[in-house]
This record gives structure tokens, sequence and C-alpha cells, in this order.
């Protein structure tokens, strides 16, 4: 026994990497910029004005966040729904980053929005259901409580909890449906929010069909994520990984990849009719429209390419580029909606850019949501599974 | 037509529409008409000398605090400016490419148009917006979160924030002087107007006057009032002698009601909500059932597979059995023949020693039968 346990006996921690180091800058600078952000007022950390009145405070940490966050939906329905038992060592992981990632989501809106203490007023005090954010908020609030339950057998697992695990897992098929309503709902209506203005963002981004194209390119959105994040997660964590999950790592790659190119062609060919649609070709001729085929050519119908090639070849590489660079194309897309082609009538001075500041905050949160995804995957069976509960499913 | 003349009809106006339709139309995809009774005013910008007497009116009404260079400051006129928390009206300063029949510059004021249906409200998540029945829409600051989707929202960029104040930031905009309206008095900016530049009055009635005026002086306007359907229509309206969008208003808002821009998105929520849990348990089913196929199958396969196992291991079986049985019979027959041979033996010697001869085939043929 003793022996055993000087085996497993971990080597004295290395705090100093400069991985650590890194994070531990950011998280200070963003210690102090939030102290100014709650004493001083949004004016004083912000370029945000009455002309812009969001950055990328909505732009990155809520509109790309909420997108990326979307393999948790797909790898569970993929796993539960559709059956493909095969995807399952990569549902908690990508369960615990999509929880992770509403909940910085949240967390980032505490910032941005005047009154934060007031986030829960649109669902318990006063509902505006005119409203698509009402939609989103309600969505957003309810999809964050079924992750929350969802992750709890990983946590109750960790500590012993048998029989609350079993409860929770009996309802695994429920939360996998309620999740995939809820996401559905709430990632359409992040397109949708910019719906009410068509004065104010350009043509080729404006659509009557921006909710659709908001959920499907959030389907890729978090197929990509899924298959990056696992690149990553093997990189710097490979030594956390049980057999299964290395044996069936690579089948969700090329599964997943699968998947994205087919969905990505698809995509691409709704944008196409849309552009049909509201008959707007001409802008392509314009400075817009060589920025819009930036987007569509060089971030949606090259990565897609790439991911069927990889799929086809079966070329592991191939496909892993690929979803780096769809997961660059979904921050494009978003930041193209709600702020480079948002308010493209105003003078260029009147325009906005985030400041350093709001840049720093960004990368708090996500520095913040890195450390709590080491912390976890550290403690709880999220890449492995626990031994009492092996061969269950 | 005099502005006290509208004022008459104000009190009991407000009385006759008390409690119709107080519930937010923006939630509705029906095009909504506006409060029958609703009040306007009218902003006739040739008419408008840039005097800046309204933003005046309007700083003390609301109590905005000393400007940062004074209102008879004409030359502030020479920079655009937009409505914020210091200003719920500017007056800009334009010189059209194409003057109208007044000498240029043309002057127009600009404030919160008050929609008949307000993108602003439709898009506030906790309803701090309220089209009132007086026409004004009205802000409930205790109400709001501070997302200001209702800043993205409106399509003439009127709603300004209050980013420097980390306690208490709010919304800020013009409020038609809504609570002026309910003592009976005008709008501190029309009231003050040396050039009756602006006319308070019933929405309808004000429609009616400003064709009056543009048909009596055809040469004077343009022939469109900007208000009347912009959006769904707008409880300001406007008169100008230069095309508008020369004058820094946007001619390219369409006249649809800004619900109605989201109605769609919206109208997707019950169906995802019916048709996804049941599309998605069939899904869940086939996929159930093509397991259990696969399952049948397999077990079918298994159970043949075992079958012939089976009858193969029987038949070595009952082959072993014969082997082990005549091996077990061989060697009873050996050990009987060995009896028999040795009792042969014994015999013959008895023989031998008796008389010298003695019976001994019958033990090979004993072996014989037994096969
Ligand atoms: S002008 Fe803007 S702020 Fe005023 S009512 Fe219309 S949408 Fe709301
Ligand atoms: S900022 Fe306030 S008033 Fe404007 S939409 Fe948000 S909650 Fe409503």
């Amino acid at each position: 026994m003793s022996q055993e346990n000087k085996a497993i006996q971990p080597e004295p921690y290395n705090w100093f990497t400069p991985f650590n180091i890194l994070t531990a800058v950011v998280l200070a600078v963003g210690a102090v910029l939030t102290f100014m952000r709650f004493t001083q007022g949004m004016g004083a950390v912000t370029n945000l004005d009455n002309n812009n009145p969001w950055g990328i405070w909505i732009g990155f940490d809520l509109l790309c966040g909420v997108a990326l966050a979307a393999g948790g939906f797909t790898t569970s329905a993929a796993c539960y729904i559709f059956g493909l038992k095969r995807f399952h060592s990569a549902v908690r992981p990508a369960i615990l980053t999509a929880f992770l990632g509403y909940a910085l989501v949240v967390f980032a809106l505490h910032y941005d929005v005047g009154r934060p203490w007031k986030l829960p007023y649109p669902i318990f005090v006063s509902q505006g259901t005119s409203s698509l954010l009402f939609e989103v908020g309600l969505c957003v609030f309810l999809y964050l409580t079924v992750l929350f339950i969802e992750w709890t057998p990983a946590a109750f697992e960790w500590l012993g909890f048998k029989k609350l695990r079993t409860i929770v897992v009996r309802l695994t098929l429920l939360l996998t449906i309620f999740g995939v309503v809820l996401s559905t709902l709430h990632q359409s209506s992040l397109g949708a929010l910019f719906m009410i203005a068509p004065s104010k963002l350009h043509p080729l981004w404006y659509s009557g069909y921006l909710h659709v194209y908001f959920f499907i390119s959030a389907i890729f959105a978090g197929l990509s994520m899924v298959i990056f994040e696992g690149t990553m997660a093997h990189k710097w964590l490979h030594h956390k990984m049980d057999d299964t999950h290395l044996a069936e790592a690579d089948g969700v790659v090329l599964g997943f990849g699968k998947a994205a190119s087919f969905i990505m062609m698809g995509y691409f060919g709704i944008k196409v009719i849309g552009l049909a649609v509201d008959n707007n070709w001409h802008y392509l001729g314009t400075g817009w429209g060589a920025w819009y085929l930036v987007e569509m050519i060089g971030f949606v119908l090259f990565p897609a390419i790439l991911y069927s090639v990889g799929a086809r070849e079966k070329n592991l590489k191939f496909i892993r580029i690929a979803a780096a660079w769809t997961v660059l194309g979904i921050v494009l897309n978003r930041f193209n909606v709600s702020l480079v082609a948002f308010n493209y009538h105003l003078p260029a001075a009147d325009r906005y850019f985030p400041s350093l500041s709001e840049i720093g905050i960004t990368l708090f949160v996500v520095f913040v949501g890195i450390t709590v995804y080491r912390f976890i995957t550290a403690k709880m069976p999220i890449l492995y599974e626990h031994p009492e509960y092996k061969d269950e499913h | 037509m005099s502005r006290r003349k509208f004022l008459g009809c104000l009190t009991a106006a407000l009385g006759a529409t008390t409690g119709v339709r107080s519930i937010a139309h923006a939630a509705s995809n029906k095009h909504f008409e506006g409060y029958p009774d609703s009040f306007g005013v009218l902003h006739d910008s040739t008419k408008c000398i840039g005097c800046r007497q309204c933003e005046k009116a309007c700083n003390e009404v609301n109590e905005l605090g000393s400007p940062e260079k004074p209102f008879d400051d004409l030359k502030v006129l020479d920079t655009r400016r937009r409505t914020d928390e210091a200003a719920y009206t500017v007056v800009n300063k334009f010189e059209p490419a194409q003057p109208g029949p007044k000498s240029s510059p043309v002057f127009a004021k600009i404030q919160c148009n008050h929609c008949q249906e307000p993108a602003c409200a439709s898009a506030c998540f906790v309803k701090a917006f309220k089209k009132d029945k007086t026409g004004a829409v009205i802000y409930d600051e205790s109400l709001c979160v501070g997302c200001r989707y209702c800043m993205v929202a409106c399509p003439f960029n009127v709603p300004a924030y209050t980013y420097n104040d980390p306690i208490t930031p709010k919304v800020t905009k013009c409020t038609m002087c809504h609570p002026r309206i309910l003592e009976g008095k005008l709008p501190g900016c029309v009231e003050i107007c040396p050039k009756e530049a602006l006319v308070f009055g019933k929405r309808k009635d004000l429609i009616k006057l400003a064709w009056k005026r543009i048909n009596e002086k055809p040469d004077n306007y343009i022939q469109h009032v900007y208000g009347e359907h912009e959006m769904g229509g707008t409880s300001w309206l406007y008169l100008s002698g230069v095309p508008f969008d020369q004058i820094g208003m946007r001619e390219d808002l369409g006249v649809t009601p800004a619900p109605q821009l989201t109605s769609g998105a919206l109208a997707a929520v019950p169906i995802v909500v019916g048709l996804w849990p049941v599309l998605l348990t069939g899904v869940y089913a086939i996929a159930q059932r093509k397991d259990k196929i696969a399952k049948e199958e397999k077990d079918a396969a298994v159970k043949e597979a075992i079958d012939q196992a089976t009858d193969e291991m029987n038949k070595q079986l009952a082959q072993l059995k014969d082997k082990m049985t005549k091996e077990q019979q061989n060697a009873v027959a050996n050990e009987v023949k060995k009896a028999l041979e040795e009792a042969a033996k014994k015999a013959e010697a008895e023989a031998a020693a008796a008389d010298g001869e003695g019976g001994s085939e019958d033990a090979p043929e004993a072996g014989k039968e037994d096969k």
C-alpha cells in the first residue's frame, strides 16, 4: 500500500511555468481594471459611446463566447440523441467547456451592463417579451442551469455521492433535449438581435435570415471548438486521459470534422441564397464586398474544403488546422456583425475601436476560464472515466 | 393655427384615453396605428432660425446643468452634434447642396421622435420603455439594467447613456416633456420657440396641418412629411424645403415598424419549443431502434454460431463417448480376455498337469462379440 502511494505521488508542482506567470499577470491586471470599472464607471475603461453602445464585451465575450460553447449541445445531442456512442468520451469535456463558457458569458456581462445587480430583472421582475434579448437572457439562464446539472455527475463522482449521481444520470436524455431546444433558441436569437437595426448593419451582413445563419454557424463552431480544444488538451493534459478517451479521440476528430464540413458547405449555400434573395450582388464589388468575400471564402469555404479533404483522407492534421481556422472564422463573423459592419454608415471619426482596458478585461475573462478549466480537469473525471463507473453506458 | 388652440384639446383627450391599450403593443405583430388622440410636435425646418432657444429650454426643464458653451453661442452650430446625457435635443446647421426656397443654411432639430411603435421599447428586455397614451415614449430608470440594446435598436440614434456613472447609470433621451403635458403645459422647446417652427398638437391634426402647409406653398416644401410613415410613424413630424437626407435625416429607413423586424424570429420560438422535443425524441427512438435491430441481428448471429458450435460439440461428444465406451469395453474385454487367458493357462497348466490337453478357443470369441 505504502509503495503504491509513493508511486502515484505527483512530482512537486512547478508554479513558475511561463504560462502560469502569464496567467498571474493577466489576472492581476484584470483585478485592477475591474476595480476601475466598478468605481469609476464604464466610461473610464471603455471606448463605448452613444453611437456605439456595444463593443468587444458584447462582440467577443457574449457573441463568440456563446457560439464557441455550442460544443456542449452538439456533442451531447450526437451521443445521446443520435446514438453515436463512439463520441461518448467527448461529451464530458464538451459539457464542461460549455458550462464554463456560459458561466463566463454571464460573468463578463457584469462588466458590460450598467447595473449588473439587476440582471435577474428581465426574468423575475419585468419581462420584456417582445425583445430578442429577453429570449437570449432567459435561454442562457435556463441553459446554464441545464449545463450545470449535466456537469454534476463528474463532481459527484469526485466527491463520491453515488445516489445523487445516479439520479442525474437518469435525466440525461431529458436534459439533452432541453439543452438542444434552448440552444437553438438563443443561438439564433443572438443573430436576431441585430434584425431590429436594418439601417445600421451593412446589407451584406443584415438579413431576414440572420437567426438561421447564427444557429447553423453555431453548430459548426461548436464542433470545431470540440476538435480544437481536444487538440489543446491532448497537448497539455495527455497524462489525464484514460485509454478509452485516447482510443476514441481520433474517431471524434474524424467524425466531427466530417460533420462540420457538411454543415459548413450548407451554410455557405444558404448564405449565397440569402445574397440572391436580397439581391445584394452589387455590393460585392465594393470594399465591403471584398471583406465579405474574405469572410465567406477565406473562413467558411476554405476550412470547409480542408475539413472534407481531411475527413476523406483520414488526415487528422488537416482537420485540426481546419478546426482552428473555423474558430477564427466564427470570431471574424461575430465581429463583423456586431462591430465592423455595424454602424457602417457613420463617419470614420465616430466608429468604435476597443480600448486597451476593454481588451484587458476580455483577456482576463478568458484566462479565468482557462484557469478554472485546468483546475477542474486536474481534479475531476473529465478526460477519463471514474474507475467505479466504467462500462455503465 | 396657434399652438394655444391645440392645447385646448389636451385635457379632454387625456381623460378619454385612460386605460385603453395600455399593454405594450410592441409585443404584437399587428401594425399599431398609435393612440387615437396622442400628441406630437411638428418641426418646420423652413421656419427654424437656429437660435438654440429650444436647447436652452430643454436644459432648464430637465435640469441638465450648465452647458459647456452658453446657448447664445451660435458657433457651436458649426460642428455636427448628437443628443447625449447633457442635451436631450440639439439643433444642427446644414448647407444643403441644392438650396431650398430659403437661402441656406437650414437648421434641423433632433431629439427622440417618440415613435408610434418604438424600436427602443420593442428591444428593451425589461419593458423600461413605454409608449404612453399621450404619445410620449417614456423611460423608467428603476427597471433599466443598462444593456443599451435600446441604443442599438433606435433607428434615429437618439438614446444616450451616462457611461461615467458607476452606480446609477441610465439611458437619457427627450421625454416629450411628459410631466408637463400631464400638467396641461406645452413641451419646453415648443413653448419657447420664437418662430413657431415647433407646433404641438394631436398627431393626426399635425399631419393635416403639415400637408396643408405643403399644399399651400408647394414650392417651399419637399412633398413629404417626415415621420408620417418612417419606421411605422413617429409622433414628431418634420417639414423641409430641401431633401431630408441633406439635413441629416435618413431617408432609407423604410416604413416597417420596428417590432415587425424581429417578429419572424420571435415567431420561431413556439415552433422550436413545440417541434424540437418531438423531433428529437423521434430521432432518439430511431437511434435506439437502430441499436436494437443491430443488437437483435448480432444476437441472432451469435445464437446461430452457438447452435453450430453446440452441434459440433455434441457430435464430438458423442464420438468421444463412443470412443470412450469402446475403450472401456475394450478394457473390460481385455480384462476378461486376460482373465480367461489366465484361466485358460491355469486350466492348461492344470490340464497339462492332469492330461496334457485343454479348450482355450473361447477367449478371443468373447472379445469379438463385444465389438
Ligand atoms: S426615436 Fe428612438 S428613442 Fe425615440 S421612441 Fe423612437 S426608437 Fe425610441
Ligand atoms: S438599456 Fe435599459 S432601457 Fe435600454 S434596453 Fe437595456 S434595460 Fe431597456
